[in-house]
């Protein structure tokens, strides 16, 4: 009878209109939240907005945006994964190790290292979901092991210098020329979306948004293209790490919203009784998604470790709560089920650019901590609270 | 005797639905009184008003404990009353030790410190009271089984000096053994006294225990009888001596051939090992007809249903033929591939991503179907979604509304959607108008017709006896696990039903 009672009040909320501007709320708050730090730090410090700093910042974030990328999916399906914090540490050692003690090239250092790092994603992957063992406990356990097989295998000693090409994977840029190239691309392909989906729409008899609106919404992206390919360029061009976390993001969006895979993703997340009762095999696909993210993680340590040309004792320490943190700030909800990619790597943003600020400030180490801790706790109160007020 | 409890005139109101309307009831004192109805006749809700659970305000009506009145504002407050209830599901931590769940929530304590020594003592003389004299107040509750399980919760309830002690349907999970010792162990408290409110569908059990009877119905209180005067058709028609209201639809049964054949089916109890939870059901369903399962809660009707979709944990053991092929059916993927669907009781829990859109929860059990190489073809799902909205005549704004904002009987629709586009040839309803309005049920019967119409085969389990009498053209009646009986929907009544699930002599 109480199910009763629910269900005829929840009929009672249907919108009217379809409001072409809306976004969630959550949205807001996270774009608004960056644009307050961004205007705070400028404020604080005259060096925050200038060409250097920001392509500073967008190296940076990189890393967090690749772990934060594949930690969405994850936390989506309702886990969780603690251990890539030391897994950027053990495979980016590894990589190290390859490249500089047993001199290999590139390519298999790589390949290598991508590999390992889905292996990794397996055996973890496999014992959440075949065993039933909690995502915490085994990426807790992994947490702990990967660093310290990281100590072991290299002695606790920082390897370094990388070879050039190595390198380079971290501390490129592309040109002028590529930059203006991607950024054209990226405009042309937002426009030919937008238009797509559009028709796409029309075709199956949906309501379509004014051409207005679509045509603001193209000028708004253009802006933003525009204005970050001549801000990149009035330095060195676009960091390469940062074209790959816009390639990652781009392919893992995909993922998510077009293949079979992430819908099933999803539906675990919010409902596994649901989605094991349509059929979906929940074990797999949670296998699956460490896999993923794992390999991410793997790909993050070569970016850092090509940046730092060094793969040291702590690096990727405590990497995994500022994926956590970035995927939460972007909106992704720890009770699964909702979460994008896009919203991710802007919460990334909001990490990397609090670090960055704060260190331009010259504030100490502590002050970051304290300051990120406090974010975190806030993102997830601020999610709980949207959530609470939504259902009421 | 006096009156140990009187209920006046409680009406406890949902939105939209009237559990209790001006519902009397009065126990004298140290009596059984049975409180019998069908499933939703509002024995529950009563119980739940005078432990405190539905605190005083929010229903009209006055409680008298001994001749005063009361406003009971938390359980607490009815457990000071002297009133304890016991429900079907057992309240016990099942890894503290006997002694402790006795006195959970009351340790004696001096600074924060529990005094041990006492709290065992003190255990021990409770147990003793409810015929535990050989257990160790010391060992792991979880150690006993459920029917000294059910004695300690007895034992904790009478340890708050309850003197007036509830018993929801407290034999549901005991086996004949343990009903016959619960049944000594009430006795014995009405020679000191103590006086039971006992709710049970078994009426066997009333009869053995009760002194008086009272039977709600449509959350009304038809009568208040000495068992003297009755017998259990008497109390059968009691309870459901209603006349058909709502209206049914039902088209002529044009059975063809066997669709599904279920023979020597057994399912295990996953909790208990060595009970059965469904014993060796025989069974035949033919393309375009109805097959009703009827069973009180707990018969193990949901449980069958989950069994044979592959979604129950316990071991299944017998034949399954689909259109006269044998299969194997392990998992819930496998159950799809070999054309079943199942609608499930309880689609808040089972059935629905709330958080997600129409159109995806119509196409997540046929995603193979709209994507080619893992990548999905939006536009078809779209198309599907609106022809599914269409057919079913789901309200909602659009195919991406959010499933968690409809009402009740259109969510129900969006899991029928979801089924109906795996072209199922049995669909199995459990529950299938559980929570929606008389509107939405008629909708819900005539979708199930135009199905049969284009050759899909239905089991449906309901509660409601109207509805599986009205809908379903054969029935079959499962009490404790076991086929109790099966009728044709023309020859068969409510009455032989009810007697057929209460365990009395198949008709």
């Amino acid at each position: 009878m109480s199910m009763n009672q629910e269900t005829l009040l929840a009929g009672r909320k249907v919108s009217k209109k379809p409001n072409w501007f809306k976004f969630d709320v959550r949205a807001y708050t996270m774009i608004g939240a960056l644009l307050a730090i961004w205007v705070l730090f400028s404020l604080l410090h005259e060096r925050f907005l200038t060409p250097t700093n920001l392509s500073n910042l967008f190296l940076q974030m990189s890393v967090t945006s690749i772990l934060a990328i594949g930690m969405v999916l994850v936390i989506v399906a309702g886990q969780i994964d603690l251990s890539i914090g030391s897994l950027v540490g053990l495979t980016g050692g590894i990589a190290a190790i390859l490249n500089v003690w047993y001199e290999w090239n590139t390519i298999p250092v790589i390949i290598a290292t991508l590999l390992i790092g889905a292996a990794i994603g397996f055996i973890q992957g496999w014992i959440i979901a075949y065993r039933a063992v909690p995502a915490f406990i085994v990426t807790l356990g992994g947490m702990l092991m990967f660093r310290g097989i990281l100590f072991g295998t290299t002695g606790s000693v920082t390897i370094a210098p990388l070879s050039p090409s190595m390198k380079s994977i971290g501390q490129s840029y592309t040109g002028d020329i590529i930059g203006w190239i991607f950024g054209i691309l990226a405009l042309a392909a937002a426009g030919y979306f937008i238009l797509r989906k559009r028709a796409a729409r029309a075709k199956v008899g949906f309501e379509v948004e004014p051409l207005a609106v679509s045509l603001v919404r193209m000028a708004v992206i253009g802006v933003l293209v525009i204005g970050f390919v001549y801000l990149m360029n009035s330095y060195k061009g676009i960091p390469v790490p940062f074209v790959m976390v816009i390639v990652l993001a781009l392919v893992f969006t995909f993922i998510s919203r077009n293949t079979v895979f992430g819908r099933q993703v999803y539906a675990i997340g919010g409902n596994p009784e649901a989605a094991r009762l349509s059929g979906i095999n929940i074990k797999r696909r949670i296998l699956l998604v460490f896999v993923l993210c794992n390999t991410l993680a793997a790909v993050a340590a070569l970016v850092l470790t090509a940046r730092l040309n060094a793969a040291t004792m702590s690096s990727g320490q405590n990497y995994e709560l500022d994926a956590i943190a970035a995927c939460v700030i972007g909106g992704t909800s720890l009770m699964g089920g909702t979460g994008t990619i896009v919203g991710a790597v802007i919460g990334a943003l909001v990490m990397a650019s609090l670090d960055n600020g704060m260190s331009l400030m010259n504030l100490e180490s502590f002050w970051q901590y304290i300051v990120k801790g406090g974010i975190l706790v806030l993102a997830v109160y601020v999610d709980i609270y949207t959530r609470q007020k939504k259902k009421a | 005797m006096t009156a140990a409890l009187e209920m006046r005139g409680i009406t406890k109101q949902f939105p939209g639905v009237k559990a209790l309307d001006e519902v009397s009831f009065s126990v004298r004192k140290g009596e059984v009184h049975a409180l019998c109805g069908e499933n939703g006749a509002g024995k529950s809700t009563l119980m739940k008003v005078l432990s405190g659970l539905y605190p005083h305000g929010t229903y009209e009506g006055e409680i008298v404990v001994g001749g005063v009145t009361k406003q009971f504002g938390k359980i607490k407050d009815a457990e000071e009353a002297g009133i304890a209830i016991i429900y079907q599901e057992l309240a016990l931590v099942k890894d503290l030790s006997i002694g402790e769940n006795l006195f959970l929530g009351k340790e004696p304590a001096r600074f924060g410190i529990i005094n041990w020594e006492h709290v065992f003592k003190e255990s021990e003389r409770w147990l003793k009271e409810v015929g535990l004299s050989d257990v160790n107040p010391e060992q792991l509750t979880g150690g006993l089984g459920i029917g000294k399980q059910q004695q300690v919760e007895i034992a904790k309830a009478l340890s708050k000096n309850a003197n007036i002690l509830i018993l929801d349907e407290p034999t549901a999970a005991l086996t004949e053994q343990e009903v016959d010792i619960l049944l000594d162990i009430l006795r014995e408290f009405k020679k000191r006294g103590v006086t039971c409110i006992y709710i049970s569908h078994k009426l066997n059990e009333v009869f053995a225990i009760a002194d008086t009877v009272t039977v709600l119905r449509d959350g009304q209180t038809v009568g208040t009888y000495p068992v003297s005067e009755l017998n259990e058709d008497k109390v059968i028609s009691l309870m459901v001596g209603r006349e058909l209201k709502e209206r049914f639809p039902r088209i002529e049964a044009n059975p063809g051939d066997v669709v599904l054949k279920v023979s020597d089916y057994t399912v295990m109890n996953p909790d208990r090992p060595g009970k059965k939870i469904i014993d060796n059901m025989n069974f035949e369903l033919r393309k375009g007809e109805i097959l009703g399962i009827a069973g009180l809660m707990g018969a193990g009707r949901t449980e069958l249903v989950m069994s044979l979709f592959g979604a129950y944990p316990g071991e299944a053991s017998g034949n399954v033929e689909i259109e006269g092929k044998r299969v194997t059916i392990r998992n819930t993927q496998q159950a799809i591939k070999a054309g079943l669907a199942l609608v499930s009781e309880d689609r808040k829990k089972y059935g629905l991503m709330l958080g997600m859109d129409v159109k995806s929860n119509i196409s997540i059990a046929s995603l193979r179907s709209i994507s080619s190489g893992g990548v999905l073809r939006h536009n078809e799902e779209i198309l599907a979604g609106n022809e599914y909205m269409r057919t079913l005549r789901v309200k909602a704004n659009s195919v991406e509304t959010i499933v968690g904002t409809l009402s009740g009987g259109n969510q129900q629709k969006v899991v029928l959607g979801k089924w109906l586009m795996t072209n199922p040839k049995v669909l199995i309803l459990d529950e299938p108008t559980r929570g929606i309005d008389v509107g939405a049920k008629f909708e819900i019967y005539n979708i199930m017709n135009d199905l049969l119409r284009q050759g899909v085969s239905i089991i449906m389990v309901s509660s409601e006896l109207p509805e599986l009498l009205g809908m379903s053209h054969r029935i079959i009646v499962i009490s404790e696990g076991k086929q109790a009986g099966h009728f044709t929907a023309e020859g068969a009544t409510q009455e032989m039903i009810m007697t057929a699930a209460t365990g009395g002599k198949a008709v």
